[in-house]
């Protein structure tokens, strides 16, 4: 059981992805900036986006994916390399629970990852005036 | 009740009734009248003590009287400067709620109905956060400290003080057959004494007068908490007898200082700091008012330091350069020193832990990091209840007031920073701008992406509500944790009531009545309250918006309606995945959907002006502009916007 500590505390180090425990409002280091596929799937978005939502993805990372500073960070629309993906969410190394394949297949992961390829670019900063 | 061990309730009305209903004669009568009642006893009210063997006829009832002890009661509270007291009516307390509204003039206090008795503590306990003193609390000494009881566990665990009062009947023998039996309690506030700074069930008047000015210097003694006084049903209702008259005296109150750091230890931490090469200030509740706010600017400024603010109060401006509350978890792993002023959870605040199948947790820290805590949170820690949270290994404990403190701590600070060493600080000053700078960037492109979704981005609902308020004098009456702290992102805040913090014991149920409660207090300062209303907590008691609708308080209400208890909704998530079951009924049990609630309806059923629900974001600023109009005429307005989870 030591051992196992152990390892789980060396998991938390890298730790990526983040999982409000508590109601009130806790300071989280940002989320890394998504990096640029490097391995892609070939998935069915569609299905992928209503996975997204019935397996509560969108819980944590927003519908769009586009992700939150208290939950989850942003997964789309540039995801980091499907590999890398699902490896995390077979075995999250921070405060995401985890899906085994029992749970989402490797071809359901593929759609989910192809939904978070098809998230579409934000408008250019210059031209949202609220946000000037 | 007054007690005159050879008299009781009953016979000593009869007695009365001897020497005449003349005998008892009304008080000074009135509520303008707080002045007088500072030096003196209140009122000329009296009546005879006359032995019940004294009763020769026993056919001659008095049926009424000039001088209740409400009445002097009353008188006690009016010295105090409490403007308003929140209540649910109830029967234990119809002798002072009687007083309140007919002797007092039902000003100062002024009744402000409630609709249940943890809005009335909730209402109050946001009332605290903007004006800095407690707000008054009526309620049944069972049923009604019963449902006030969350509300006070709140109110305990974000060290604020209210002031509550508990109608009981102790004379077993003058209670009226049925409820009232119910509605009476050997020791009403062991119910809550776990979460209340202090209690006493006064028995007679010159024992309520000096325990209702006890019960407000305690509460309002940092660390601030709830307070409660008994105060029985005859005590209320019961004519002053002459005896008791002579004995009335209102004491004087005189607030405590609140504690100051040990010069010693204040002068080890201002070394510490000043020497260090990457300090941290983190503060929770630090600024328990404006000065406190200015404090810790002149702090932060002198040391060249970031600070990261945990919300608990309005520590820091948002858009100071030292602000530097987004990534403030990497600042701490690189700090050699870190400054914890009153923080709920120092612990938490420089250690990780992960809620998995086995749970861990490792320091964050470098080895070798200096910890320094100023909390009032060590001069006062009760044992049932844990929200003291987990023991922190400092290297530097200072047991005072960190606000009270601060002024001791600048000037030592300043003391051992020479012109050398203040270039130095400077130096790292502009980096710290530099990087706070590059993060409002960042927040501002975050806030892009899901712009235009439907459900509405929480970041599009903070920039949208931001729109329509920033050239308003305005005050954000609502936490904001769930809404991904948007508000502190994108938002300019500077004032000390632009922000009222959390709930303190993350109790659901009080966003919606401290809102209330905060807009109450804002109302005379001509300010346009602003609140992000969360949909399950609407739920708790949503009678409180007719609370705000008959007092006509203006309150700006946008609800953040996600339709989920979300926090459950990705705990549920967390056990399903952990149990390897499949997390697509994570919603049972979780969500408010099927059938979605109109909010808008309800709102508009208890009277308050309301829109929505509104899913396209084009929609949302007109709708908000709209709602703000009504606002500045006074009144409560609700919108009801389908959001994001977070």
């Amino acid at each position: 059981m030591k051992t196992r500590c152990l390892q789980l505390l060396a998991l938390t180090l890298v730790a990526a992805l983040t999982f409000a425990v508590r109601a009130r409002a806790q300071v989280q280091t940002p989320p890394p900036a998504p990096r640029p596929s490097a391995t892609t799937a070939t998935g069915n978005a569609e299905n992928g986006k209503k996975l997204f939502t019935s397996v509560g993805c969108y819980q944590c990372h927003g519908r769009e994916a586009q992700g939150s500073t208290a939950t989850g960070p942003r997964l789309g629309p540039r995801p980091i390399a499907f590999a890398a993906l699902s490896k995390y969410v077979r075995a999250p190394t921070g405060q995401m629970p985890p899906y085994t394949s029992k749970v989402i297949s490797d071809a359901e992961l593929a759609d989910i990852y192809a939904f978070l390829q098809a998230r579409p670019q934000p408008p250019a900063l210059e031209s949202i005036q609220l946000l000037k | 009740m007054a007690k005159n061990p050879s008299v009781d309730r009953r016979d000593f009305l009869k007695s009365a009734a001897v020497t005449g209903a003349a005998a008892l004669i009304g008080g000074t009568g009135a509520a303008g009248n707080a002045a007088a009642q500072q030096t003196g006893p209140a009122g000329s009210g009296t009546a005879p003590t006359l032995p019940r063997e004294a009763d020769p006829s026993g056919d001659v009832d008095v049926l009424t009287t000039d001088r209740p002890g409400g009445d002097f009661m009353v008188d006690v509270i009016k010295t105090l400067n409490i403007e308003y007291v929140a209540a649910n009516p109830g029967s234990s307390f119809r002798g002072i709620h009687e007083c309140i509204v007919n002797y007092g003039g039902n000003k100062a206090p002024e009744f402000i109905t409630c609709c249940h008795e943890e809005s009335s503590v909730a209402l109050a306990h946001g009332y605290y956060k903007i004006e800095g003193k407690p707000m008054a609390v009526l309620c049944h000494g069972t049923v009604g400290l019963q449902h006030a009881s969350m509300g006070i566990y709140n109110a305990y665990c974000d060290r604020v003080p209210v002031y509550i009062l508990a109608g009981n009947t102790i004379d077993a023998t003058m209670r009226r057959p049925g409820v009232e039996w119910d509605h009476s309690v050997q020791d009403a506030a062991a119910m809550v004494r776990d979460y209340t700074k202090w209690d006493d069930l006064p028995a007679s008047l010159p024992h309520f007068a000096e325990s209702a000015v006890r019960a407000y210097k305690i509460a309002m003694t940092p660390p601030m908490m709830p307070v409660l006084v008994v105060i029985d049903g005859g005590l209320q209702e019961d004519p002053i007898s002459a005896e008791v008259k002579g004995r009335l005296r209102i004491p004087r109150l005189t607030l405590t200082s609140p504690p100051q750091g040990d010069s010693a230890a204040v002068a080890e931490a201002a070394r510490l700091l000043a020497s260090a090469e990457n300090p941290v200030i983190v503060a929770d509740r630090a600024a328990r008012t404006a000065a406190g706010l200015k404090l810790l600017i002149e702090l932060a400024e002198t040391l060249q330091a970031p600070v990261v603010d945990q919300g608990g109060r309005m520590n820091f401006p948002s858009r100071h350069p030292l602000n530097h509350t987004d990534g403030g978890r990497a600042l701490i792993a690189n700090a050699d020193v870190v400054l914890g002023l009153e923080l709920t959870d120092f612990w938490g605040t420089v250690d990780a832990f992960r809620d998995s199948l086995v749970r861990s947790s490792r320091p964050i820290t470098k080895p070798g990091t200096k910890l320094i805590s100023i909390t009032a949170g060590d001069l006062f820690v009760k044992g049932n209840y844990q929200d003291f949270q987990r023991y922190p290994e400092v290297d530097l404990a200072i047991a005072a007031d960190a606000e009270a403190t601060l002024p001791a701590l600048i000037d030592a600070v300043k003391r051992q920073v020479n012109a050398d060493r203040r270039r130095v600080l400077q130096e790292r000053g502009g980096k710290l701008a530099d990087a706070h700078h590059k993060a409002l960037d960042r927040s501002r492109a975050d806030a892009a992406y899901a712009w235009d979704a439907s459900p509405i981005s929480t970041a599009r609902l903070s920039a949208e509500l931001w729109a329509q308020i920033k050239n308003e004098d305005w005050s954000l009456v609502s936490e904001m944790g769930s809404v991904s702290r948007w508000p502190m992102r994108l938002w300019t805040f500077d004032k000390y009531y632009q922000f009222i913090g959390g709930s303190g014991g993350a109790g659901v149920g009080y966003g919606a009545p401290a809102s209330v409660g905060a807009a109450l207090a804002n109302k005379k300062y001509g300010r346009l309250s602003v609140s992000i209303q969360n949909d399950g907590d609407f739920m708790y008691a949503p009678g409180v918006w007719w609370t705000a609708a008959h007092h006509q308080i203006p309150l700006l209400a946008v609800m953040h309606n996600n339709r989920a208890y979300h926090q459950e909704v990705m705990h549920l998530q967390r056990m399903a995945g952990r149990h390897n079951r499949g997390i697509t009924r994570a919603s049972i049990g979780t969500t408010i959907e099927s059938p979605n609630i109109d909010y808008a309806k309800v709102a508009q059923g208890l009277g308050v002006h309301a829109e929505g629900p509104i899913s396209d974001p084009k929609d949302l600023g007109p709708a908000i502009k709209r709602a703000v109009e009504i606002v500045k005429r006074g009144e409560p307005a609700l919108v009801d916007v389908i959001t994001q989870p977070r």
